[in-house]
């Protein structure tokens, strides 16, 4: 046995936890050497290769991409533009709506959704009856495809002999001119923020449930000398102990949101046409982003738009994540 | 791995008590029976409307038993001309499958690797896996269509399966679990008498891993059948829609008949709902077993 560094060469003198690989039994074989050395990195690069060729590399391409005159209709209208559609973008009143409408229903979809979930968390954090099943039916939103799910909603939601507008009746609204939820900003961010509530709050819910129960259990019975009740428990112990998974969720939902698609896409009447409303009411940056690439097939505006939204979003799940982090702490 | 160990209430006592040693009282239940039906009312109603006639649909109040229209309304969607309905399901049903399969072979692989091997670089490698879980995806998007138009590959299913072949979250997720479920004395052992890596793969790894495989699978095809804005960049307007495409192109024009996209929506979803059915148990533990970790 050819031994180079400095461990004993003989095993039993490491305790068997201590992770170290044996040396092979025949070291002079190539195979094995191979084996030891190439092997390892060998079983990881599908990932870094796949991730290079369409994960990093478009990224960087997009720089480029939107430094460049680049359409789809006019092959020959090519090179470099500059900042041009940096600044086009600046005085861009569709991209300063779409901006509006996306953290409009950034906001109306994600305070409830992480409210609701963490409400539902502490539901099924109970002892309960078909545990498991509470928890599987829950998850019906999430593994719903989204485009299915919206095409419901957007029936729902619809003017005429919509389930929403019915219901509304019942209470006493809209009996003579039913309320159009594709007609004003309000209702079509509040239509679109249902489904992404309807959506992720059982998910949500989960990754909450998860964390609380992996508080200890006599964190709860010190609690006691205070009397606290099951809602100040939730708010006092649970809310707190769990605030790392808090501000996980919070990002989360920031990524998320801020890109959001599937929704006001197919909230359209004419999915097609990617405007978002007749006015685009509701139109997300996402969903101009695709307009502006797809439709009038500007690449290079597309992409340059792309870096805006990605700045946009580092700084507000930055924001939001020190935000959480300060509220959680405030309460300890 | 968190198991969930139900523990006897060790005090009587109400005050003090953790909650999950606290019984579900006739309020909770109400309150989570409430959740349940808000989560499944509008599948409900989407059955509710596949099934239906276009008087049903119209009809105030609104029908909540559902028609007996459903293979009319499947038929009408099947044999619509230009959305290619049938073909997208199967379409689904390979990209789905194809990215699936490839994802737990190539996760499980590298988790290995990130796990019970020892080579330079292993745990920057392993950041680096992480932090690319944080990059916003569309962010390349406009690029990635110009790529694959390069590669000639827009408009076929090998531009919605290409990139998704492995996952960061798949690796980690791997990770964690070969950690935890694979004794390093096992490994050992076998060196020990020669095993290569790849027969200490096959032979110790993968049957200890076989529920990591589980919950893993469950959530990529998931995530890959519902995968829409992606899709419908690259291959709207071709043959070769998924499902998620083929059901925008359903509910595009300017006449849309509803009964006839809920169907539609119905047979794209109705292959979650038998997995959720099936394997829920595994997707719950997924992604709670997800959040610990993060």
């Amino acid at each position: 046995m050819s031994v180079t560094r400095n461990a004993p060469p003989s095993a039993p003198t490491q305790p068997p936890s201590h992770r170290r690989e044996p040396e092979p039994a025949k070291p002079r074989n190539w195979l094995y050497r191979f084996d030891n050395k190439r092997v390892p990195y060998l079983l990881i690069s599908p990932f870094f290769l796949l991730f290079a060729v369409f994960g990093l590399f478009p990224i960087i391409f997009n720089g480029v991409v939107a430094l460049r005159n680049w359409r789809l209709d006019d092959p020959t209208l090519t090179g470099w533009a500059g900042l041009a559609n940096f600044e086009k973008l600046i005085h861009d009143e569709d991209f300063w709506n779409a901006l509006v409408n996306t953290f409009g229903i950034f906001i109306l979809a994600t305070i409830p959704q992480l409210l609701i979930a963490l409400m539902l968390a502490n539901l099924l954090n109970r002892k309960l009856r078909a545990t498991t099943w509470w928890r599987v039916g829950v998850l019906l939103p999430y593994v719903t495809p989204v485009a299915a799910s919206t095409l419901v909603f957007a029936v729902f939601f619809s003017r005429d002999n919509g389930m929403a507008n019915w219901l509304l009746s019942l209470v006493g609204f809209g009996q003579d001119a039913p309320l159009d939820w594709r007609a004003q900003k309000w209702s079509a961010w509040i239509a679109i923020a249902t489904m992404v509530n309807w959506k992720w709050i059982g998910y949500n819910a989960l990754l909450y449930l998860s964390a609380m129960q992996s508080i200890p259990k006599d964190v709860y019975e010190a609690a006691a000398v205070d009397g606290a009740g099951p809602w100040r428990q939730l708010w006092r112990i649970t809310v707190p102990m769990i605030q790392p998974v808090v501000v996980f969720t919070v990002v989360l939902s920031t990524i998320g949101g801020l890109q959001l698609f599937n929704e006001p896409m197919l909230f359209e009447e004419n999915p097609a046409a990617a405007s978002g409303g007749s006015n685009g009411q509701w139109q997300t940056i996402a969903q101009l982003i695709y307009k502006v690439g797809w439709k009038d097939l500007n690449l290079g505006y597309a992409a340059a738009m792309s870096w805006a939204l990605f700045l946009i979003i580092l700084i507000v799940a930055a924001l939001n994540a020190l935000a959480t982090k300060r509220l959680g702490g405030g309460d300890r | 791995m968190t198991t969930v160990v139900k523990l006897k209430p060790r005090r009587r006592a109400e005050i003090g008590r953790a909650p999950q040693d606290t019984g579900g009282t006739w309020r909770t239940y109400v309150a989570l029976a409430a959740a349940l039906g808000l989560s499944a009312f509008p599948l409900y109603w989407m059955f509710v409307i596949a099934t239906s006639t276009d008087e049903a649909v119209t009809q105030i109040p609104p029908s909540v038993i559902p028609g007996g229209e459903l293979m009319t309304n499947l038929h009408e969607v099947f044999s619509m001309q230009d959305v290619y309905f049938v073909a997208s399901l199967i379409n689904s049903f390979i990209v789905a499958s194809v990215v699936t399969a490839s994802t737990l072979f190539f996760c499980s692989l590298a988790g290995f690797a990130f796990a019970k091997l020892r080579f330079r670089g292993r745990n920057k490698l392993m950041v680096v896996v992480i932090l690319t879980l944080t990059v916003p995806n569309q962010l390349g998007v406009v690029a990635l269509y110009i790529l694959m138009g390069k590669l000639g590959w827009n408009g076929t299913l090998l531009a919605v399966i290409a990139p998704f072949l492995v996952s960061a979250f798949g690796v980690f997720y791997m990770r964690q679990f070969i950690m935890h479920a694979v004794p390093d004395e096992l490994i050992e052992s076998a060196r020990m008498d020669g095993a290569l890596t790849m027969r200490v793969y096959a032979s110790i790894v993968l049957p200890a891993i076989r529920p990591a495989l589980a919950v893993l699978g469950l959530l990529t095809f998931v995530a890959t059948w519902n995968e829409f804005q992606w899709p419908l960049i690259t291959l709207n307007g071709t043959e070769f829609p998924t499902s998620m495409v083929a059901l925008s192109d359903l509910a595009s024009g300017n006449y849309v008949i509803y009964r006839r996209v809920l169907a539609g929506a119905f047979a794209a979803t109705v292959p979650l709902l038998v997995l959720l059915v099936l394997g829920g148990r595994q997707i719950v533990r997924g992604i709670m077993e997800g959040a610990v970790k993060s």
